[in-house]
């Protein structure tokens, strides 16, 4: 696939503080790339680098093949939905997603036929004068997204745009934006801290941590094969526990030596294992792998969540059927359940 | 209902007592002539001084004009600074506010002396004298100098409401700085910038101690030729009264202009 933004050693800093040390990325054309990661990981500095809002000390933007480091934000060919959305409040919701057409000099036809369409797709058709700061939250954050589709870039940043809004409403947008980037056929760039809402949108995921890149990868790669054990435990909840490589497709932890599907590592490297708690098999104490104490157990809905302690240490179960808390309870792990990492610091 | 409409009573008497009756004293007064009796003599009177007013009206349009070209890129400025840097600043923009009115408009009378701190500076390198004291730029520049922080502080205030991802937006959408600047910058200060010209214009187009000290006796104003029907050897308070209502009218009609002005383009915004 054509690459779209190419970034090289990026380097920003705020008051000496680094916030993006080196950073490389290439994004692929008409992705839904997603930057993950916790507050001051360098995300949203990422995305205002492609937006030309924050200049790198060094490094280069490339766009399309074209060097546009030190093209300001108006010359470049990308649009930003803001956080916090950022709409003009003179103007009304007509006017707000023609503001870009109006500066390229579009003919007024055009501009109508574009802006209807646009609102049309967003769902705001019958809005056109009505004044954005009378909108919830949801309808805001649709007039930002037409706002900035309408000029059809060909790639769109946002910026955590489903922040502010409540758990429905960010679930239903979460598909709307997928179904969009699909209608569109353009590149989005989705920065969020929310790891499901990476799973559920994203093409491929960016899991930055201090200002580098842990990860890049599909949801459902990310999700079974983490690089190191800070992916592991940022994407969903996960076991993790050291253990040593005896072998080709032998691994052993918590006292025991467990068949894994892994391979290449050392004769007898230390390693980290990550197991997800739902890859975790309850079956009666004589019969399991490893045994341990239930310590509690948590309704969460659909699953129950226990604590099982084993040799000191204490696992994280999801399981259908709840245990007693007290209950000396088996756990078995299939070799496709172990993921096995190269040890990382920290 | 009745108990918070109560608390207004002492501003209630205040009104009564020192805004509406002077002002129907003054409307008596520019009505009356000389032994009491109606007439409209002193109104048509006020014809033969349109010079002055038109005067008035344009040294003081001048000076809003330099206050809000100096001003706004200093309140945008200011608005953009941190917390901490713009009560600093804020600070250094009324510092001249503290000083006394008329010391500060002296120290600009020996400034601008024909043999004064300009001029003999200026000596020094050859150029001058030039005449700056008495004429009608030396009393713009006073009324630029001494009412430029009114014309900062609402649009400073107004700016500070602008969020950087609003500018930001705009630039993201295609907007260079002019663009952005008369097209988002422009139109959410509007209601700083009627704020400021009102507040700018009212002073300057009312002042006499301005135009007597900067001005010489060639650039009356309205408010010295008030103050002449009062105190001065004229003594004709009818006349006087007439010429402040007229005042008060073009005041209003400049003020009503400011804020539909103001109603029109900030609709919807608060």
């Amino acid at each position: 696939m054509n690459k779209i933004v190419s970034l090289k050693n990026i380097v920003v800093g705020f008051d000496d503080e680094p916030v993006l040390n080196g950073l490389s990325l290439d994004i692929h054309d008409k992705e839904f790339v997603t930057f993950l990661g916790p507050s001051g990981c360098g995300k949203t500095t990422t995305l205002r680098v492609i937006g030309g809002f924050v200049q790198p000390k060094s490094g280069n933007v490339f766009f399309n093949g074209q060097d546009i480091t030190n093209f300001p934000p108006y010359k470049r060919e990308v649009n930003t939905v803001f956080q916090k959305y950022a709409l003009f409040p003179h103007l009304n919701v007509y006017e707000n997603v023609a503001f870009g057409l109006r500066l390229k000099k579009m003919d007024e036809r055009e501009i109508r036929s574009r802006v209807s369409e646009m609102l049309e797709v967003v769902g705001l058709k019958g809005f056109e004068r009505r004044s954005t700061t009378n909108l919830s939250g949801g309808q805001q954050q649709r007039v930002a997204i037409a706002r900035g589709l309408v000029n059809h870039p060909k790639v769109l940043l946002l910026d955590e745009p489903l922040g502010a809004l409540d758990l429905k409403l960010r679930k239903e947008m979460q598909l709307e934006l997928k179904r969009l980037q699909q209608a569109m056929d353009i590149t989005f760039i989705y920065v969020t801290h929310d790891q499901e809402e990476a799973l559920t949108m994203s093409d491929t995921i960016v899991i930055m941590k201090d200002g580098n890149i842990q990860q890049i990868g599909g949801p459902i790669d990310i999700y079974n094969e983490p690089e190191n054990a800070f992916v592991a435990s940022f994407i969903g909840e996960s076991n993790i526990i050291d253990g040593i490589m005896l072998r080709d497709f032998s691994v052993e932890f918590a006292g025991n030596a467990f068949t894994c599907v892994d391979k290449g590592f050392a004769h007898n490297e230390l390693v980290q294992v990550v197991i997800r708690p739902e890859d975790i098999q309850v079956v009666p104490a004589i019969r399991g792998q490893l045994t341990g104490v239930v310590k509690d157990v948590i309704f969460k809905g659909v699953h129950y969540e226990m604590h099982v302690e084993q040799a000191g240490y204490e696992w994280i179960i999801h399981s259908t059927q709840a245990s007693e808390p007290g209950e000396l309870i088996g756990m078995c792990i299939g070799p496709d359940e172990i993921h096995i990492m190269r040890r990382s610091e920290g | 209902m009745i108990r918070k409409k109560s608390l207004s009573a002492p501003y209630l008497v205040w009104m009564v007592l020192f805004i509406a009756a002077p002002l129907a004293i003054v409307v008596y007064y520019a009505l009356t002539d000389k032994s009491g009796n109606f007439t409209l003599e002193n109104l048509m009177t006020i014809g033969r001084y349109s010079s002055v007013f038109a005067r008035s009206l344009i040294l003081a349009a001048i000076a809003t004009v330099i206050c809000l070209v100096l001003s706004f890129p200093v309140s945008y400025f200011l608005s953009r600074l941190r917390a901490s840097k713009q009560k600093i600043m804020l600070m250094l923009v009324m510092l001249p506010m503290w000083m006394n009115f008329l010391l500060r408009t002296y120290a600009w009378m020996s400034l601008l002396e024909n043999n004064g701190i300009i001029n003999r500076l200026l000596g020094l390198i050859g150029l001058g004298p030039f005449q700056m004291i008495n004429t009608s730029g030396a009393v713009v520049l006073g009324m630029v100098y001494n009412f430029l922080p009114y014309m900062i502080l609402p649009l400073y205030t107004a700016m500070t409401k602008i969020d950087d991802s609003i500018i930001e937006a705009a630039q993201d959408l295609g907007a260079g700085t002019i663009k952005t600047l008369l097209r988002v910058l422009l139109p959410l200060s509007a209601p700083g910038i009627a704020t400021g010209i009102t507040m700018v214009f009212v002073p300057s187009v009312s002042t006499f101690i301005i135009s007597r000290m900067l001005g010489g006796g060639a650039n009356l104003l309205i408010g010295d030729l008030i103050e002449l029907q009062f105190l001065g050897n004229s003594y004709n308070y009818n006349l006087g009264s007439a010429m402040s209502l007229v005042l008060m009218v073009i005041v209003l009609l400049c003020m009503s202009f400011t804020n539909g002005f103001d109603d029109e383009d900030m609709e919807g915004v608060v």
